[in-house]
């Protein structure tokens, strides 16, 4: 499979503040990567870093074949402020203006897929709401849908079930598995060892000083023999981490 | 009644006073638009901050012996700059935007007011600071080039925002997704700094820094009063400072009262119905 990105020796911080380096690890076409990790072990930051968001302290990213308009990216949390006034279908089609180019309107094909993104979450109905008057788990669907538009390629998602009800994101996960089944690489921050297991082909793990780069299969035998009580049932829920 | 409309197209039959109608419509326009980006972004006090920028750089070129267009020279500049620090500060967390604008436009006023007290260029600097702030009498003494200056403004501002109204949505409402997937959200911000220098500037020579921030701010909150989308809000805005200004003007006309003011006033008003509508 062709490499998309390919990071070699990676330190990641905020000014002098260095939360991880050393980091080296790849992702090819079609995987779906699962970054895992404590809080604060840094697990958005190297997701904002990927996106250029944040300054890399020290080593490099490669990028092969992608375009920033190819990505699409959950965020974690939107600072979206508490009165700004959107409607539901503005949001989501925002996910195209990248794509837009000069032109300044979307076309008729973008508006089309928009509507079939609400479709798939379930927010078709709320497309005129105001998005600041839905609750937490709308909200979420909302910016997944905008994600899912901007996702040409490769969709980074930031913790994406979390605020949703277990429905909702056994739904959410069967898009995103479709989603990668159709050819688009997923990136994906999660907590929840469950879905790990069951959806990703990979798995980068990190933590203070350890890090764990490989198939999903390597991680489970490794935490396997590591875990006292050989417990082949992983608790959803739990964290991970050597 | 008769009277009143007798009285109020005589006026109308004034040119000065159409071209009043014309460029204090025009300024409201655009700065309604750019008060929605502006008031979601958390800059509410730009307007305020950069007229003191302007009003400290016009200080500079007063010193210099500058006047008239040499006068934008430097103003224009200095102001597009102080725009640019205060929405670039506002995107790095170090220093707040509310903080950043509070230093640099009480540091502009003070350096202004030092230089005019230092250099004075009329004998009167009250009555110099008291126009910058309000706006000099100047409104009823424009001139048929203001009012094209005023029209190619707001042309190249209106047409900013039909042209780019998608990616300013996208930048405003989340930088952080507009920038990862590809728009490039610094040439926006810059662009918006750049028009709101030159429409604060434009704006408080003819009518005072006080009525800029006003027309700013004003017609876009009312406006998030009712509506819930941006396009309504953005729309609703526009409308919102023409039908104040416009009966501002009226108003200031006919009772004789300051038009700055009372467009202010009408401003008041109009953000006291939205809120009671939005409360029905
Ligand atoms: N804007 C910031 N400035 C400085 N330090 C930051 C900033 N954001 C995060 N950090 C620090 O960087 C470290 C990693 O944060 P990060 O948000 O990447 O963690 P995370 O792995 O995503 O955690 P979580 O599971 O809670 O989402 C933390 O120690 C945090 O304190
Ligand atoms: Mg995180």
């Amino acid at each position: 499979m062709k490499r998309q990105i390919d990071c070699k020796n990676l330190s990641l911080g905020y000014g002098s503040k260095i939360v991880l380096s050393g980091l080296n690890f790849s992702v090819s076409e079609g995987d779906f990567l699962c970054i895992v990790g404590e809080n604060g072990s840094g697990k958005s930051t190297l997701m904002k870093t990927l996106l250029g968001l944040q300054k890399a302290l020290g080593g490099e990213i490669k990028f092969d074949g992608l375009k920033p308009s190819d990505i699409g990216y959950l965020p974690q949390q939107t600072p979206a402020q508490r009165d700004f006034p959107a409607s539901v279908r503005e949001i989501v089609l925002s996910g195209f203006t990248a794509k837009m180019g000069l032109r300044p309107f979307y076309s008729a094909t973008e508006k089309k897929s928009a509507e079939n993104n609400m479709k798939k979450l379930g927010i078709e109905s709320l497309s005129s709401k105001c998005y600041r008057e839905l609750s937490g788990g709308q909200q979420q669907r909302v910016l997944l849908a905008r994600a899912l538009c901007s996702a040409e390629k490769i969709l980074l998602l930031d913790e994406p079930v979390t605020g949703l009800d277990p429905q909702a994101q056994a739904e959410m996960y069967e898009i995103i598995k479709n989603l990668n089944k159709s050819g688009v690489t997923i990136i994906m921050i999660s907590h929840d060892v469950n879905s790990i297991v069951k959806y990703s082909t990979h798995v980068l793990s990190l933590g203070k000083n350890t890090f764990f780069f490989g198939s999903v299969n390597d991680y489970i035998n490794k935490n396997i023999d590591k875990n006292i009580n050989k417990n082949k049932n992983f608790r959803g829920g739990d964290t991970l981490h050597e | 009644m008769n009277d009143v409309l007798q009285t109020f197209q005589e006026y109308l039959s004034l040119p000065f006073v159409r071209y009043a109608f014309v460029v204090v419509t025009l300024i409201a326009l655009c700065s309604s638009l750019l008060g929605v980006t502006l008031v979601l972004k958390r800059f509410s006090f730009i307007g305020d901050g950069l007229s003191h920028v302007a009003f400290g750089a016009m200080a500079v070129a007063s010193v210099l012996k500058l006047s008239g267009f040499e006068n934008m020279l430097v103003v224009m500049p200095l102001t597009v700059v102080s725009a640019v620090l205060i929405l670039k500060t506002g995107t790095n967390a170090k220093i707040n935007g509310d903080a950043s604008i509070a230093m640099i436009s009480a540091g502009s006023l003070a350096v202004g007011y030092m230089l005019m007290n230092k250099f004075p260029s009329s004998s009167n600097i009250s009555s110099d600071v008291c126009s910058t702030l309000f706006g000099s009498s100047s409104i009823l003494t424009l001139k048929s080039s203001d009012v094209l200056f005023c029209t190619v403004m707001a042309v190249a501002v209106l047409g900013v925002f039909v042209l780019l109204y998608h990616k300013i949505f996208s930048v405003t409402f989340d930088e952080n997704f507009a920038s990862a997937t590809g728009v490039n959200a610094d040439r926006y911000n810059l662009l918006i700094a750049i028009i709101t220098a030159v429409v604060i500037v434009t704006a408080m020579n003819l009518v005072g820094s006080l009525l800029i921030s006003a027309l700013i701010i004003f017609p876009p909150l009312s406006a998030m009063r009712v509506f819930k989308s941006f396009r309504s809000v953005m729309i609703c805005s526009a409308v919102t400072a023409v039908v104040c200004s416009s009966v501002g003007i009226a108003v200031s006309i006919l009772l004789s009262t300051p038009v700055g003011a009372t467009i202010v006033c009408a401003d008041i008003v109009s953000f006291a119905i939205f809120s009671a509508i939005s409360k029905k």
